[in-house]
């Protein structure tokens, strides 16, 4: 007993140190990194619902587009809202399989071999691709000789969305045990047999998630559609010919318009174009909280 | 890679069972084929757009390409101002995006616990789920207003003062400028800048940082001594990637930039970059004209693809360096 009074008398609390303070300060500079964030995206959401959401009514969503100097009740967005969703269904027809048999081939054939590799790199390049180069190069190859229509801009966003629908659902077939595989060869089945009838629907809720954040991205995209769809003020429902028009387009077009019918015409436009985006971003989660049985 | 895959039988004799059926070899020619797309676009972009700028280069020269004056009426097509636009524009996003994604990115992997992470990442994920061209119809009609009122009393304040005057003094001072589509385009790469960093980020393997927690650090020493010279590599390559996308973001830059080709060090005045000056002008251009533009294009195609073969191979090498230790 007499030897532990005789120990001096040790405060074991860290005395606060500069250390310390440092310490707590470049934390407090994170959260500040995250409210920097919050507070753009907030104000945009904010305004986009303000000013939009006035505007939005049955007749705004399908009426002809009027002439700018038409005050906001006047006509609507539906031949932007009509171009929109011919022109990113057609654009998913299009590169959803193709970038899923692309895939297929770097996960499932190509594997280690140098031209799998090669092929993953150059997609990895083409997501950085700017989508105004994507519209030059539809319009040298298509729209200078095939003439406007809603086919063009379906090719743009279709390149796109092509990579990053082959690297989404490369991911998710890397995700699938070979031990499948293995058993379905054991079974007798040729390589397409057990890709398709195994190794694809193990991987169907990630590759489906992936795909509709592509068509996400692809639906608010205008910069592609510039030079191959142009604008047209009346529905066009004939996507493979005539010149169509889209709900991007149509706000870039009343953003630097000068007449406040127009801009409120825009936000409504915009209101109208995240609502969608956010509808396939949360089909994603559902479809991936639902369907992914395996994932990372 | 013959003897490892199972599809083929083993051991079979004759030399025709070893073939595979019919529909097999025809699924995996269409497989091939979609994978080699990516190549053939790649191909494409790059044959069919110099083609059709193929005037600008044989008229201008290199010294015209590379000149300063951009004069439609007078036919002349100098790309500096825009190479300059777009640089510039894309430092000013960098300079603001990557400590708040770096913050953002140590928030989410080092401070906060798991289930808080994921609200957050979500919310950075709404961020670019925001269209582009919504961000420009914000910036020109809320932003840039708001900014001017700014821009002037900072401009009043720094005229005549060394650097300072230099970058955001001057008498031109708009709302729409280099500065504001700089802001912008911040807002635009946070969230993939965030995202890669955090993957990087991720890797650190956890005995390294339990090891500086046992030797008494602090969270930041433990960042600082662990985290951060590990991913170093990996860091680099999302911020070249970050630059690529500022760079290539067109709608939103057409919207707030002001549209003024001109080369000026005053950071509040109008410019132009490559994306924007051909997604407002090609409409309406033809010739010559056009073929610049398409020029433009190329050039920007050019440029990008550089910076995103670079940042790929930074990234992939970092990744395979931490896998490999």
């Amino acid at each position: 007993m007499a030897v532990v009074a005789d120990q001096p008398n040790v405060d074991l609390r860290e005395p606060p140190s500069w250390r310390r303070t440092k310490n707590r300060i470049m934390t407090w500079l994170m959260v500040l990194a995250f409210v920097l964030v919050v507070v753009p995206l907030g104000f945009v959401l904010f305004t986009v619902i303000a000013k939009g959401a006035s505007v939005i009514s049955w007749q705004f969503l399908t009426a002809d587009i009027p002439i700018n100097v038409m005050p906001a009740n006047v006509g609507g967005m539906g031949p932007a809202i009509v171009g929109t969703i011919e022109i990113t269904a057609l654009a998913t027809v299009i590169a959803v399989p193709l970038g899923v048999l692309g895939a297929i081939y770097i996960n499932e054939y190509g594997g280690k071999g140098l031209l799998a590799q090669v092929v993953r790199f150059m997609a990895d390049v083409m997501t950085g691709v700017p989508s105004i180069v994507m519209g030059l190069f539809i319009f040298s190859i298509w729209t200078l000789h095939y003439g406007f229509s809603g086919l063009g801009g379906a090719f743009a966003l279709a390149c796109l969305m092509l990579p990053i629908v082959i690297r989404s659902t490369e991911e998710m077939l890397k995700l699938v045990p070979d031990s499948l595989r293995q058993g379905s060869y054991a079974l007798g089945a040729t390589k397409a047999r057990v890709t398709m009838t195994v190794v694809l629907p193990a991987a169907l809720g990630g590759i489906v998630s992936g795909a509709l954040l592509a068509v996400a991205r692809a639906a608010g995209e205008t910069a592609p559609l510039l030079f191959t769809i142009l604008t047209v003020t009346t529905v066009n429902k004939n996507v493979f010919y005539g010149p169509n028009t889209s709900l991007p387009s149509q706000i870039f077009a009343n953003a630097s318009s000068a007449f406040t019918g127009a801009q409120a015409r825009g936000w409504g436009a915009a209101l109208t174009l995240i609502v969608i985006a956010f509808i396939l971003m949360i089909v994603a989660r559902l479809v991936t909280a639902r369907f992914a049985r395996y994932s990372s | 890679m013959a003897k490892a895959d199972p599809a083929v039988p083993a051991g079979s004799a004759h030399p025709l069972s070893r073939r595979r059926p019919l529909g097999d070899r025809v699924f995996a020619i269409i497989a091939l084929a979609s994978g080699l797309l990516v190549l053939v676009i790649l191909v494409l972009i790059a044959v069919s757009t110099s083609q059709q700028a193929s005037s600008w280069f044989t008229t201008e020269g290199l010294t015209g390409v590379f000149s300063t004056t951009w004069n439609p009426g007078k036919n002349q097509f100098g790309a500096v101002a825009f190479i300059y636009g777009t640089a510039v524009t894309a430092v000013i996003a960098l300079i603001i995006a990557v400590p708040i994604s770096l913050g953002m990115a140590l928030l989410l992997t080092e401070v906060v616990p798991r289930r808080w992470s994921r609200p957050i990442v979500y919310v950075v994920d709404l961020l670019a789920v925001v269209p582009s061209v919504v961000w420009g119809l914000w910036g020109i009609l809320v932003l840039a207003p708001w900014l001017q009122g700014i821009y002037n009393s900072i401009a009043s304040g720094v005229n005549g003062i060394w650097l300072l005057g230099t970058l955001f003094g001057g008498d031109n001072i708009s709302g729409a400028s280099f500065f504001t589509a700089g802001l912008i385009l911040a807002i635009m790469i946070t969230p993939i800048v965030t995202s890669l960093t955090r993957e990087v980020l991720a890797t650190t393997p956890n005995i390294d940082k339990q090891g500086a927690y046992a030797l008494g650090a602090t969270r930041w020493e433990m960042i600082r001594g662990v985290v951060l010279p590990h991913s170093q590599g990996g860091i680099v390559g999302s911020v070249l990637l970050g630059l690529g996308r500022a760079m290539g973001e067109t709608i939103a830059a057409a919207l707030v930039i002001g549209s003024s080709a001109t080369i000026t060090s005053h950071l509040f005045a109008p410019g132009y970059s490559m994306p924007a000056v051909i997604a407002n002008e090609f409409g309406e251009a033809s010739g010559e004209f056009r073929a610049a533009l398409m020029g433009l294009g190329v050039l920007l195609f050019a440029f990008t693809i550089i910076i995103n073969v670079i940042a790929r191979g930074v990234v992939e090498r970092s990744a395979r360096r931490s896998r490999g230790a």
